[in-house]
């Protein structure tokens, strides 16, 4: 393949690896504030997916304008879900959280399925893209990117500039240490979940202004997440930024020189890898 | 009249219907893809089922011996997963004692059920499952309607040639039986035909991102794409080779084109062509039941869309079962079996024989595949027969614009 | 441990499988209850790692899948009669339990617990890719592979009595591990690891050995279940539903105890049977599962047994 093939791959890789980044960051602040492994996280994606979809098809928005409302709306979500599934079972052994948040997942998409299907949906956004040489870059892929970083920043002011963002790793540093300083813990988990659910929502809503999409399609995404959060180390949402951005560039890179059915083998090979070796994550440097 | 006469004939009268119910009706079961990635086309293949089996009951059910049997459906959703396939069609014969059985949809789904129809001796019609690997394990009550796998990509293939003999082909397929086993005798016959085959990769079938693999298809400099899968994976390849700008003269895609739903892609449908079991265009003289014209016309009357050729192929191979039972003048599997074994004959869905040979029984060796393309007409996107010429309702459209 | 009441309950179950479908050649009871048998095998065997050690093994169903692979690939090309592919294909995947789980058992918690799906999707994903195993085609087995046992109809018959007999293996495998100094330091990793560690469990030969065992019978179980099926292939080996049902129905059960899992089985197979069939309900099978698990999880975590426990404290001697 030629060397601008290449270079075209790994741009196009950095693109959508970005998305990954940002599906994952809602995860991995769930995980790092309170311990708990969100796997409705997929589901998540697939609802962000969908409000894109019935938005601009229903309500005639354009696309991008969906942002804010899927942002909102994921947020009070999340808020629900917490205190359906998670309140609970907080502080008990992990496996209590793991298996709750899974079976709200397991009725969730059975609902979806039983109302909706898993045929194929598909949103058409046209913009004008960039071609260089003889490879285009979509301007979706663009444009996602762009907002990605435009949220990926506003997350990072909010949680070092602000006084709930203060609170919120306070909680995630010590709990009880945060309670003894009068911070409204309980609270202040409940809003963290929000906002990992809210950051989940609007990833899936930029990846489906890039791919179609079925009901089904939140799982190979939610695999994705984990990939990036292990990269990027737990509780980490500018490693997690950063491990999307890595894992799109390893696909660009790859991709180009082996059959396309390999990808998958070797990016779960990764997973278990770094997952072993680098249980703290590869882009923090701490040990687990 | 006695009193004791009457009684007795009216217990007869009121018998007489429930014993005439319970014996006459023949029972088949199926399974379906309701819900998974398989179901655009399995409900397009059950609408075929449908439709012919309100007709036959409505005509008062298939003649046989003597007897009128009603004909009953028993279907279950498979999911679009093999795993329940097998528990479901052992539950169709067992409990529910299907007399006969359709196929699945799809070819991975068909090869699953066949091991529990072969199991238990039953005829399984098959409609939707085109992988000839199916037929090659020795068996005895399999009768495959559509043309096999290995024909689907001939005729763009020889399209092509006719426009291109030198043109570089690329291959980009589902890693599913079905575009396998396609693609498998594509590529021989491509080599055969002289095209240089410049990129030969399959995907995972559950792939949503095709921007790496298009962009292989760019650095390969390919002229002519050849593959995709079943709907969902085609349609969003043929997408994002339009949005990426690949600039193709030939796209032939797997299934998806066949469909109706493929012109909601816009100009990214344009110009794509696929394999096609039947398209209305192409007349056949029926020896029986009806033409094209008139099954398309009822289809369209009843569901409001255009018939395609999933639910054209549900339709012939029931056409072809109701056959073989009047043929047989019975319901018994063998005598059914035999008389399948023996048809050959020209329905308004093509011409349908099968193979004898216990290497291959069941194949199908009469039907032909035509060419469906994507055309424009002012402004309207259709889609017309292009080969083989003789067949054809529109010209070929070669090169594809760019855009 | 034939003194214990919990062994001849045991004991009951198993006759029952067995003789129930057999009055009368019940081939309906049967085709039922194979499932139920590969549920209880595939519950049971996993509650000696997530029950007593509390690790969450969410990939389970690789075990399952894997042996049925290679019991089916052995009987195809080489040709191997069925008993040396099955014992071959349980031997393999318990070495290659052993490997992986020296590696992956390192991990605590919800780290283990993503390891586990890491490993079922990685193999699947490997599988589709390797040309010997079929590819995502998958691999067939003739009609004659049934010949050496009588044909199709005895064949099935064969299989549904060897799926018994490995579930009753499993069942008094499981009872067995627990009664064992094995099994209490199981139990104890599975309180706080750090504190068995401290106090002379060998944590690590442990759980390797836990996860390895737990991995040969369900090996078996597949090996067989493919068998019969003719025909495997990845999306089916490797479906990560199975292993999901598998740990809802130890929840369900009461994790750690033995009858609960068994019992559980049982159940949930009959209701996802009438789910999957029942027009109305079949999409509602995901949602009445998770809906299960979420109020067991939420409000009765001890499951069946857990409830009966509270409910009658004499069973728990025995019962187990």
């Amino acid at each position: 393949m030629s060397l601008f093939g290449i270079i075209a791959s790994i741009i196009d890789g950095l693109l959508v690896g970005s998305v990954y980044g940002l599906a994952a960051m809602g995860l991995t602040l769930i995980w790092g504030v309170m311990d708990v492994v969100n796997l409705t996280h997929g589901s998540m994606i697939v609802a962000g997916m969908f409000a894109l979809y019935l938005l601009t098809t229903a309500l005639g928005i354009s696309p991008y304008a969906t942002l804010v409302p899927v942002l909102v709306g994921g947020f009070f979500v999340g808020l629900a879900l917490y205190w359906i599934a998670v309140h609970r079972v907080i502080g008990r052994p992990p496996l209590m959280s793991l298996l709750s948040t899974f079976s709200v997942n397991l009725v969730l998409l059975g609902l979806g399925t039983a109302l909706w299907g898993t045929v194929l949906f598909n949103v058409p956004v046209s913009l004008p893209s960039i071609t260089w040489q003889r490879y285009t870059f979509p301007g979706t892929h663009i444009l996602a990117a762009v907002l990605t970083a435009v949220i990926a920043a506003c997350l990072y002011l909010f949680l070092y500039r602000t006084r709930l963002g203060k609170a919120i790793r306070a909680v995630a540093g010590n709990r009880q240490a945060a309670e003894l300083v009068g911070i409204p813990t309980t609270k202040v988990l409940a809003l963290a979940f929000g906002l990992g659910v809210a950051l989940a929502g609007v990833s899936g809503m930029l990846i489906a202004t890039l791919f179609p999409f079925t009901l089904l399609s939140g799982d190979a995404y939610q695999l994705k997440s984990f990939i990036v959060i292990v990269l990027g180390g737990l509780g980490n949402p500018t490693g997690a930024l950063l491990g999307g951005i890595a894992l799109g560039l390893l696909e660009g890179l790859v991709t180009p020189f082996i059959p396309v059915s390999w990808t998958l083998v070797i990016e779960f090979a990764l997973f278990v890898v770094v997952l072993v070796a680098f249980p703290g994550g590869v882009f923090t440097g701490k040990r687990a | 009249m006695k009193r004791i006469d009457l009684l007795v004939a009216a217990i007869a009268m009121l018998a007489a219907p429930a014993a005439f119910a319970a014996d006459d009706t023949i029972t088949i079961g199926m399974t379906q893809s309701q819900t998974g990635s398989l179901n655009v086309d399995s409900v397009a293949q059950y609408r075929g089922f449908e439709i012919w089996r309100d007709e036959v009951n409505g005509a008062g059910g298939i003649a046989a011996g003597g007897k009128h049997y009603k004909v009953k459906f028993v279907s279950y959703d498979d999911q679009s997963q093999g795993g329940r396939v097998q528990q479901l069609y052992t539950r169709l014969i067992i409990q529910d004692k299907s007399d006969f059985l359709f196929s699945p949809y799809s070819s991975g789904l068909t090869a699953t059920a066949a091991v529990i129809s072969e199991q238990y001796g039953k005829i399984m019609i098959i409609t939707g499952g085109a992988e000839e690997k199916t037929y090659t394990l020795g068996n005895k009550y399999l009768f495959q309607v559509i043309t096999p796998a290995g024909h689907y990509l001939s005729g763009a293939l020889e399209a092509l040639h006719s426009k291109n003999p030198k043109a570089r082909v690329a291959f980009v397929y589902s890693d599913d039986p079905f575009s396998k086993a396609v693609v498998s005798a594509a590529r021989d016959q491509a080599k055969e035909a002289g095209f240089d085959v410049v990129l030969d990769e399959s995907y995972a079938p559950s792939t949503t991102d095709f921007g790496p693999v298009v962009n292989k298809i760019i650095s390969a400099r390919a002229d002519a794409l050849f593959g995709g899968g079943h709907y969902p994976d085609s349609a969003t390849l043929a997408r994002q080779v339009y949005d990426q700008k690949a600039n193709l003269k030939w796209e032939s895609l797997l299934v998806a084109p066949g469909d109706a739903k493929f012109a909601s892609l816009g100009k990214a449908a344009l110009g794509v062509s696929t394999g096609s079991q039947w398209e209305l265009p192409v007349k056949f003289t029926p020896q029986f039941g009806p033409t094209g014209t008139e099954f398309a016309k009822k289809f369209e009357a009843k569901y409001h869309i255009a018939a395609d050729y999933h639910s054209a192929s549900g339709y012939a191979g029931a056409m072809i079962l109701q056959h073989a039972i009047e043929q047989a003048g019975s319901v018994d599997p063998e005598k059914v079996a035999a008389a399948l074994n023996k048809t050959d004959a020209t329905i308004f869905f093509g011409h349908i024989k099968f193979a004898t040979d216990p290497g291959d029984h069941g194949m199908q060796i009469a039907h032909q595949m035509v060419v469906a393309q994507w055309v424009e007409d002012n402004g309207t996107l259709s889609r017309q027969v292009v080969w083989p010429r003789d067949a054809a309702s529109a010209p070929l459209l070669y090169p594809i614009p760019s855009h | 441990m034939l003194r214990r009441p919990c062994f001849w309950v045991i004991t009951v179950l198993i006759a029952a499988f067995a003789i129930a479908p057999a009055i009368g050649n019940n081939v309906e009871l049967r085709e039922s209850l194979v499932l139920a048998t590969v549920y209880v095998t595939l519950a049971t065997n996993l509650n000696i790692v997530l029950g007593y050690a509390g690790y969450v093994n969410f990939g389970s169903i690789v075990f399952f899948g894997l042996g049925g692979y290679i019991c089916v690939y052995l009987m195809g090309a080489p040709g191997w009669p069925l008993p040396v592919a099955l014992l071959a294909a349980g031997a393999a995947v318990s070495v290659l339990a052993l490997v992986f789980g020296l590696g992956i058992l390192r991990l605590r918690g919800a780290y283990f617990a993503l390891a586990t799906i890491g490993v079922n999707e990685g193999v699947q994903a490997f599988v589709e890719n390797f040309t010997p195993f079929g590819g995502s085609s998958g691999l067939y087995l003739p009609v004659t592979m049934f010949k050496p046992l009588g044909g199709p109809m005895e064949a099935l018959w064969v299989v549904y009595f060897l799926l018994v007999a490995i579930m009753g293996v499993s069942l008094y495998l499981s009872y067995a591990v627990k009664l064992s100094k094995f099994g209490l330091g199981l139990l104890a990793i599975g309180q706080n690891e750090d504190a068995a560690r401290v106090l002379g469990v060998p944590t690590r030969r442990y759980k390797a050995l836990a996860y390895s065992a737990s991995a040969f019978l369900p090996a078996l179980a597949g090996g067989l279940y493919f068998f019969k099926s003719a025909f495997i292939q990845p999306s089916d080996a490797f479906d990560l539903t199975f292993s999901t049902e598998a740990i809802v129905i130890i929840m369900l059960g009461g994790q750690g105890t033995i009858i609960g899992p068994a019992l559980a089985a049982y159940f949930y197979e009959e209701l996802r049977g009438w789910l999957l069939t029942s027009d109305t309900f079949s999409h509602f099978q995901l949602v009445i599962a998770g809906s299960l698990l979420l109020v067991i999880v939420l409000f009765v975590p001890g499951g069946l047994m857990g409830w009966l426990y509270e409910r009658w404290p004499r069973l728990r001697s025995v019962l187990e």
